[in-house]
């Protein structure tokens, strides 16, 4: 943690001021209209202030999005439909769902594939098919139709997440469960060891490291189809509804700070399954 | 040593179709090995004596010829339990301590907790390695990671000892003390061991029976009676009969190499 310490504080040092200097540069020519409008001229540092303070900026300057973000999350009522807390939550319920379905469905899927050949020749072709579909063009569909059936809200944003996040477990489980060395299944079969007790004793141990590198993908995957079922629902709640209301308003200063709250969702979300893994594995003694 | 039969193999062949080509892994390889016999394969890589293991184990079935394996297929020797199976590396789990990983074909046999038990005191002393029953596989050398290995197969009392170069990642100096352990527990237990290598010390220093192979097609070139006493401290490897073996097996060896 200290040893990274320093260079990603830099790299951020270095994103601060190319942001700050964009905001210049994108809000000025509102500045000089509004300035031109009222028979004014701008000097340097007229400019630079206006520019960071606008109300609907281009881009909005990194302390406005952390004010916005600091406003909506310590001095709101959590409940509150203004609270960044209350939106986030919504969205992280539907991430987890769908992730749990996802990871569930996923590891079916690569047992089911590992262990007979048929499914694996005939179900692969299609689970990779389905992520070449777009999912902003296939999420209202799946909207329309759970909808239909009388399932709103955290349903369908969940099966949306679900359909992302069980790719990466399929594809890196399959792996896992077939990682295993020929001589260890060797091995397996001199004690006449059944299929069952293959897949328990040895498959699923060394899948482990696997799983984990997929779970890190599937939930952060989760998050991304959370927030397009959010999108076109017509949903008054979460991060995906925050960005949309703010792009109908212009509110640019909302969708950055939604936009913020979904990327540390993630990376908490990502950390938290690296916490696991490392606790597990040191269980477990691999070395991963 | 009783003569009964315990594994023998009538004109036994191995095909192996390859797409452009086809190998004659083993060809018309016949042998009896009596129980309690100490049996080495040797020769150079590809003539087929791992193969022919692999075939005792059922891990291969020939395309041609019988084999028996203590009155029984390979298929039925292995449903039984017959033998057990020392590979060329440990194959260890990580994740288990030594006792866990030595637990694990008697877990997989469904054998009561109790005897699990007894039989992991049984085989780690049998292997010198009581005490080691808590440490995880990478705290023990490579030789350490092979007894234990060795105890693995020796935990559900199979007849039989299929042993695949079991020393062969070893350096020279362990893989002497492990020679020299395993004649010991070779007596002790009684067991017929198959051993498979391509040193000529090893082979002539532990068997009582030596298999000399040759490559394309695999097959035996000679065979080989040790009239070496049973007990055999390492200093008989300096004696003139086991000098005279060696050469034997030499010649055998350099009749079945064509170097091209």
């Amino acid at each position: 943690m200290t040893r990274s310490f320093l260079p990603i504080t830099t790299i951020a040092v270095f994103i601060l001021f190319f942001w700050y200097c964009f905001s210049i540069v994108l809000n000025s020519s509102w500045a000089y209209d509004r300035a031109s409008r009222n028979s004014q001229t701008l000097t340097f540092k007229e400019l630079v202030y206006d520019t960071w303070s606008q109300k609907k900026p281009k881009l909005p300057a990194p302390h406005q999005v952390f004010s916005e973000m600091w406003e909506t999350t310590f001095n709101k009522n959590i409940t509150s439909k203004r609270s960044l807390v209350y939106h986030t939550w919504i969205t992280l319920s539907g991430t987890i769902a769908g992730f749990l379905f996802g990871t569930i469905l996923g590891i079916i899927l690569a047992l089911a594939i590992v262990h007979d050949r048929a499914t694996d020749l005939s179900i692969m072709p299609w689970i990779i098919t389905s992520q070449a579909i777009p999912i902003l063009a296939l999420a209202p569909m799946i909207i329309v139709v759970l909808g239909s059936m009388g399932f709103t809200g955290l349903l369908p944003k969940a099966v949306i997440s679900m359909y992302l996040s069980f790719f990466p477990v399929v594809v890196g489980m399959v792996k896992g469960l077939r990682s295993p060395e020929i001589l260890e299944i060797d091995q397996m079969k001199t004690w006449s060891a059944t299929k069952t007790q293959i897949l328990f004793y040895l498959r699923i141990p060394r899948s482990i490291p696997y799983l984990f590198t997929s779970l890190k993908l599937g939930i952060a995957a989760s998050l991304v189809g959370a927030i397009v079922g959010e999108l076109p629902s017509g949903a008054i709640s979460g991060l995906g509804a925050r960005m949309l209301a703010g792009s109908y308003y212009g509110q640019t200063i909302k969708i950055w700070s939604a936009l913020f709250a979904a990327a540390i969702l993630a990376a908490t979300l990502v950390a938290l399954i690296g916490l696991i893994q490392k606790i597990i594995s040191r269980r477990m003694m691999l070395q991963l | 040593m009783s003569s009964e039969n315990m594994i023998s193999a009538k004109s036994i062949s191995l095909r192996f179709d390859t797409e452009d080509s086809v190998v004659n892994a083993l060809q018309n390889v016949s042998i009896n090995i009596s129980r309690g016999e100490f049996v080495s394969f040797i020769g150079p890589s590809g003539c087929g004596k791992t193969t022919f293991l692999r075939i005792i184990a059922d891990l291969e079935r020939p395309t041609e010829g019988e084999i028996e394996v203590n009155g029984m297929t390979p298929e039925e020797a292995r449903r039984a339990r017959a033998y057990g199976y020392v590979f060329q590396a440990p194959g260890l789990y990580p994740w288990r301590t030594i006792a866990a990983n030595v637990r694990l074909p008697l877990e997989i046999m469904k054998y009561s907790r109790a005897e699990i038990s007894e039989r992991i005191q049984r085989v780690l002393s049998l292997v010198e390695l009581n005490g080691f029953e808590k440490k995880f596989p990478w705290q023990l050398s490579g030789g350490m990671q092979q007894r234990v290995s060795i105890a693995r197969a020796l935990s559900f009392d199979a007849d039989i000892l299929l042993m695949d170069e079991p020393f062969g990642a070893l350096d020279e100096i362990v893989r002497d003390h492990l020679n020299l352990q395993l004649l010991k527990l070779w007596l002790k237990t009684n067991k017929t061991i198959c051993f498979v290598t391509h040193s000529i010390p090893e082979a002539v220093y532990l068997s009582t029976k030596i298999v000399v192979m040759s490559p394309r097609p695999g097959r035996i070139i000679d065979v080989i009676d040790s009239a070496l006493p049973k007990q055999r401290p390492l200093e008989i490897r300096d004696t003139k009969p086991f000098i005279e073996i060696a050469q034997r097996v030499r010649e055998g060896l350099r009749k079945g190499q064509s170097y091209d």
